[in-house]
């Protein structure tokens, strides 16, 4: 029995490399903090390094690998390795921005914690896309919040960046406590915290209707928190706004990517019917909880009222922000369609968004560090101040609203083609007409930089080789996956298969 | 007839050239105005010797239409592939280009502008590189849009044209540019995400067997989508006349009915145009506007015969509200480019009535009408040009006795005029005959109300030229210079296409005669039901 347990644990660690790795690399950048007393370059290239060997690991894990470590506690299958990897790849831009954010270097501030908390982040990042336990979720969910509620008030002289950490702080406790509540249900009604074994008791036995859909829009409430989902969305376009733009750019990308895998997991596991599923592709629900159709409704709000919004802004992180929930609303339509195409759709969806969207926050935080303002009317002749970087800025705006030949044109075709093919057209249909919404606000931007102010004298803005060797990093598989996109694709489609689903 | 040079086919060099013709624009130092100007001349002018070649090799023999052995200059070269899942199919999408009857006169035709276009650009003075970079990128989409074969390709090179249109009327317009430039792409763009769903349809809808392996794949070839024995039964657009099929054709015609514009989206075309700067509305006018027409002519009729014999009449309608209402709004303009606009949306009007008759005569004089409406817009644009950088206005009712003053331009003028109002002897005359008598044999009542349109057409024309050209001339005109031997340049090839094709027509007709009976015949034994009786 103890061997048992003993070789469980021992089998379990192998698999646990990645996350061993940045857990070392956290507490020596921690140390190494102490002993070196403000030296943030080296703090950064460590976690830079560390990062790196953490994504080594994770690479090796490419190989279709389906393992359930600690008694189902985290699991490692492709959907977890592929959604590890978009987070590292955050992580690691997140690092390289941070090294060249003068925001952040500004002043006297100690930069050593900010990459602690960088590096917990992903840790706690890591865990949520691998968690296969209620329990497990909730901690994960809990370490990214806490390193993330730090993290955004990190500009502590500025009262925007103490507004925007307080006002994350209290939606995220209201948030999590909801779920909490909800999750005491689940394992009220069912007996169990983990995912397999509360599909196992859901098969069995009647559950009674009312108790679960309550739970399930309680554990909604957390994981819509996560993913910044309408009507959970109001601390986003704040937070956005006050914490630093590197903290904005990976809350938008890796904390939402993170969101939606634990989110995807647990409904997926939990609402299984694999006797229903067994038509080819698609994931059946159990009869008589149809929980998709929620996610169908908030999905339409969600990018609806994201892009509406979105029109009126002045200031372009906000405007970023609200346009991040939109494109929340436009993944959530691969959910809808409970089908391994639609989850494939999410997973390209999401490389392409990490790329755009990094991008385009990238830009923003170069161009606020040299004219000082994020405001869209500042950005008025900028097309002629510095060509490069705005023709950069337009591409991944362009991607964004989902135009060819950029990436996000394959991730809007994916998710639209998914919806088609599963007969969803009414949905898809609000997804079209949103990106020609999205279109009008995006176009504002490139309008001011190109259309704008273009007879007068420009003084060039000029950035180093560093600055732009990042940009050319995001803008180029911007462009190339928009042209060439069998590579991205394949990987996607090979990283569908969640453990406990056919 | 395989035409190829480094083993590229004819078809990629003239789509990709004016890329190149980019790049090497962007390299130049933006203060070196003369060599981006004639290294983008130089570029469309290898176009137009290409577009020669294309015409001569042309065998006119050939239909195409659905039928790939006898589409010329093919390229079919595999662009992506996805392996296939137990969950989802192979996914294999094809750089597929050629041309047939369709689409030869619309290549010439965009070859034809593009160079015109750069000449027409001449004078352009702020931001001269980026200028030259988006007109040759706007040209490669153009192209591309009549060359490819393959749903996907068309897609992307549809989507490409739109952000150097956006930004080449929004940099270089006139005062409202701005408001012109995002009212087109945003027009455009809601009429593209619609055809994207439908093409996404037709993708899951239709499938091939493919040869080696034996499988099912689904594929963006438009001639396979326009064989319903390749429709998965029980797919969304199987079958004939269904609700599915009904709805991703208007769909479909939505989006192309946009770029036509066929009344009610036309709203944007008479902002566009006013705010263009000349050489963008003469490719506005002379391209864009043909890409609607082609599409309803290259995909929505052949992929969807059952819904276009179904809405055939409320098609013939749209086109006869579009001549006769684009022809008195154009009466009462009193700017002489917006008076254009309008004549515009009142011309391509023949087109689309033309094509609803769905007889070899009402095609033949839609297509014929696309190229010489092309040719004939495109000089009225120039001409309007020619006079608004001279007297800075575009008032009618502020000129007048401009004959004496510019003769050499009045020449000009009288014959773009004529050819507009469908005098016989220029090219005009034949195409609007032909559509015409097709549409007369099928919509009898909605033809004859239509030939309303020619009648104000004339007015309007003719009572421009009054106002313009002839009476007093006011004062302050009196040192207007004549024509210019760049704009002559421009304008004269033009000419003696509209004049030749006028007397002589034939060399048109015989491009495209054999591709138009095939497509007639497709698309009416394809439908399940005869087209309406009058």
């Amino acid at each position: 029995m103890l061997q048992s347990t003993l070789d469980g644990i021992l089998n379990s660690l192998k698999v646990f490399q990645p996350e061993i790795t940045l857990t070392v690399v956290l507490c020596l950048i921690l140390i190494l903090d102490l002993i070196l007393k403000n030296r943030p370059k080296i703090i950064a290239w460590s976690l830079f390094v560390g990062l790196l060997i953490t994504g080594y690991f994770l690479i090796q894990q490419t190989n279709g690998l389906t393992i359930s470590a600690f008694e189902n506690m985290f699991l490692v299958d492709p959907f977890s390795v592929y959604f590890r990897m978009l987070i590292i790849l955050t992580s690691i831009f997140i690092v390289m921005f941070s090294m060249m954010s003068g925001e952040l270097y500004n002043g006297k501030r100690k930069l050593g914690e900010y990459y602690i908390f960088v590096a917990s982040a992903t840790l706690g990042m890591f865990l949520m896309s691998g968690a296969g336990n209620l329990l497990m979720m909730y901690l994960a969910i809990e370490l990214t919040s806490l390193s993330f509620y730090i993290l955004s008030g990190y500009k502590k002289e500025v009262p925007d960046s103490n507004e925007a950490s307080l006002k994350y702080l209290i939606y995220g406790a209201v948030s999590s406590g909801m779920m909490l509540y909800g999750i005491s249900i689940i394992y009220g009604l069912t007996g169990s915290l983990d995912f397999i074994n509360i599909n196992k008791a859901f098969q069995v036995s009647e559950v009674s209707f009312l108790p679960l859909v309550a739970a399930n829009i309680l554990m909604l409430v957390g994981f819509g928190f996560k993913i910044s989902a309408v009507p959970f969305h109001f601390w986003t376009p704040d937070v956005y706004e006050g914490a630093p733009i590197t903290i904005t750019a990976f809350l938008s990308v890796a904390s939402k990517a993170a969101g939606f895998a634990v989110l995807m997991r647990y409904f997926f596991t939990a609402y299984y019917n694999p006797v229903a599923s067994a038509l080819s592709g698609s994931i059946a629900t159990l009869s008589g909880f149809d929980w998709n159709i929620i996610i169908a409704i908030i999905s339409v709000a969600t990018m609806t009222i994201g892009n509406f919004i979105a029109i009126w802004q002045t200031n372009l992180k906000r405007l970023l922000a609200y346009s991040s929930i939109a494109h929340a609303g436009y993944m959530l339509m691969g959910i809808v369609v409970l089908s391994n195409e639609g989850i494939a759709a999410i997973l390209i969806y999401f490389a392409v968004y990490l790329f755009m969207n990094l991008g385009a926050f990238y830009i923003v935080m170069l161009i606020a560090d040299k004219i000082g303002s994020e405001d869209i009317e500042s950005y008025k002749g900028l097309g002629y101040k510095t060509p490069f970087m705005a023709v950069v800025l337009s591409i991944f705006l362009i991607s964004l609203t989902g135009l060819p030949p950029t990436a996000g044109f394959i991730g809007k075709l994916y998710l639209f083609a998914a919806l088609i093919n599963h007969q969803w057209i009414w949905l898809a249909i609000v997804g079209v007409l949103n990106s020609v919404v999205s279109l009008y606000y995006y176009v504002k931007v490139f309008r001011n930089m190109f259309l704008k102010n273009i007879d007068e004298q420009h003084n060039e803005i000029k950035f180093n080789a560093p600055q732009i060797i990042v940009a050319l990093l995001l803008v180029i598989p911007t462009l190339v996956f928009g042209l060439y996109f069998s590579p991205l694709v394949n990987l996607a489609q090979a990283s569908v298969s969640i453990l406990g689903l056919k | 007839m395989e035409l190829q040079f480094l083993n590229i086919g004819i078809l990629s060099w003239i789509t990709f050239l004016p890329i190149v013709g980019m790049i090497i624009v962007l390299m130049l130092p933006k203060n070196k105005w003369n060599a981006i100007r004639w290294t983008s001349a130089i570029f469309t002018g290898i176009q137009v010797v290409l577009a020669v070649v294309i015409f001569a090799n042309y065998n006119r023999a050939l239909p195409g239409v659905n039928d790939i052995n006898s589409f010329q200059f093919v390229e079919k070269v595999n662009w992506i592939t996805v392996q296939s899942f137990p969950w989802v199919g192979k996914v294999d999408i094809d750089y597929f280009v050629g041309i047939d009857g369709l689409s030869v006169a619309m290549v010439l035709l965009t070859a034809l502008i593009s160079f015109i276009a750069v000449f027409a650009s001449w004078n352009i003075d702020k931001a001269v590189k980026g200028y030259f970079a988006l007109l040759l990128l706007l040209d490669t989409g153009m192209m591309g849009v009549f060359v490819a074969l393959d749903f996907f390709l068309f897609y992307v090179f549809w989507e490409v044209m739109l952000l150097p249109m956006y930004f080449l009327i929004g940099i270089w317009g006139g005062p409202r540019r701005e408001y012109a430039a995002i009212k087109f792409f945003l027009y455009t763009l809601f009429g593209s995400v619609l055809m994207l769903l439908v093409m996404l349809a037709l993708y899951f809808s239709v499938t091939y067997v493919d040869p080696a392996t034996g499988e099912k794949v689904h594929t963006f070839n438009m001639l396979l989508m326009m064989d319903p024995a390749n429709y998965e039964p029980n797919s969304l657009l199987a079958g004939l006349h269904t609700f599915w099929r009904y709805i991703a054709y208007i769909g479909l015609f939505i989006g192309f009915a946009i770029k036509v514009p066929i009344f009610p989206f036309h709203t944007w075309l008479p902002d566009a145009h006013v705010e263009a700067p000349t050489a963008i509305s003469v490719i506005l006018a002379g391209v864009l506007l043909k890409m609607g027409t082609y599409g309803l002519l290259r995909i929505s009729f052949p992929m969807f015969p059952d819904a276009m014999v179904y809405f055939a009449i409320p098609l013939a309608i749209l086109g006869f509200i579009n001549i006769v209402y684009g022809a008195l709004v154009a009466m009462a303009q009193t700017d002489f480019k917006k008076l254009i606009a309008y004549s515009s949306i009142s011309h391509m009007g023949i087109v689309v009535l033309g094509m609803a008759a769905l007889n070899t005569q009402g095609v033949t004089g839609a297509v014929m009408q696309m190229f010489n409406h092309g040719t004939i817009t495109a000089m009225l644009f120039l001409i309007v040009g020619v006079l608004y950088d001279r007297a800075h206005t575009r008032g009618l009712n502020e000129f007048g006795g401009i004959a004496n003053q510019m003769p050499k331009y009045t020449g000009i003028v009288t014959v773009a005029f004529f050819a507009a109002l469908g005098l016989p002897g220029l090219s005009g005359f034949i195409s609007e005959a032909f559509a015409f008598l097709g549409a007369f044999q099928v919509f009898r009542w909605i033809t004859i109300a239509s030939t309303l349109g020619i009648v104000i057409t004339a007015a309007y024309m003719l009572w421009t030229l009054q106002r313009v050209f002839l009476g007093s001339l006011p004062e302050k005109w009196k040192n207007l210079p004549d024509i210019n031997g760049r704009e002559l340049f421009t304008l004269v090839p033009l000419a003696i296409i509209v004049i030749f094709l006028g007397i002589y027509p034939s060399p048109l007709i015989e491009l495209m005669n054999s591709s138009i009976n095939h497509l007639v015949n497709f698309v009416s034994n394809g439908a399940g039901i005869p087209m309406p009786k009058p």
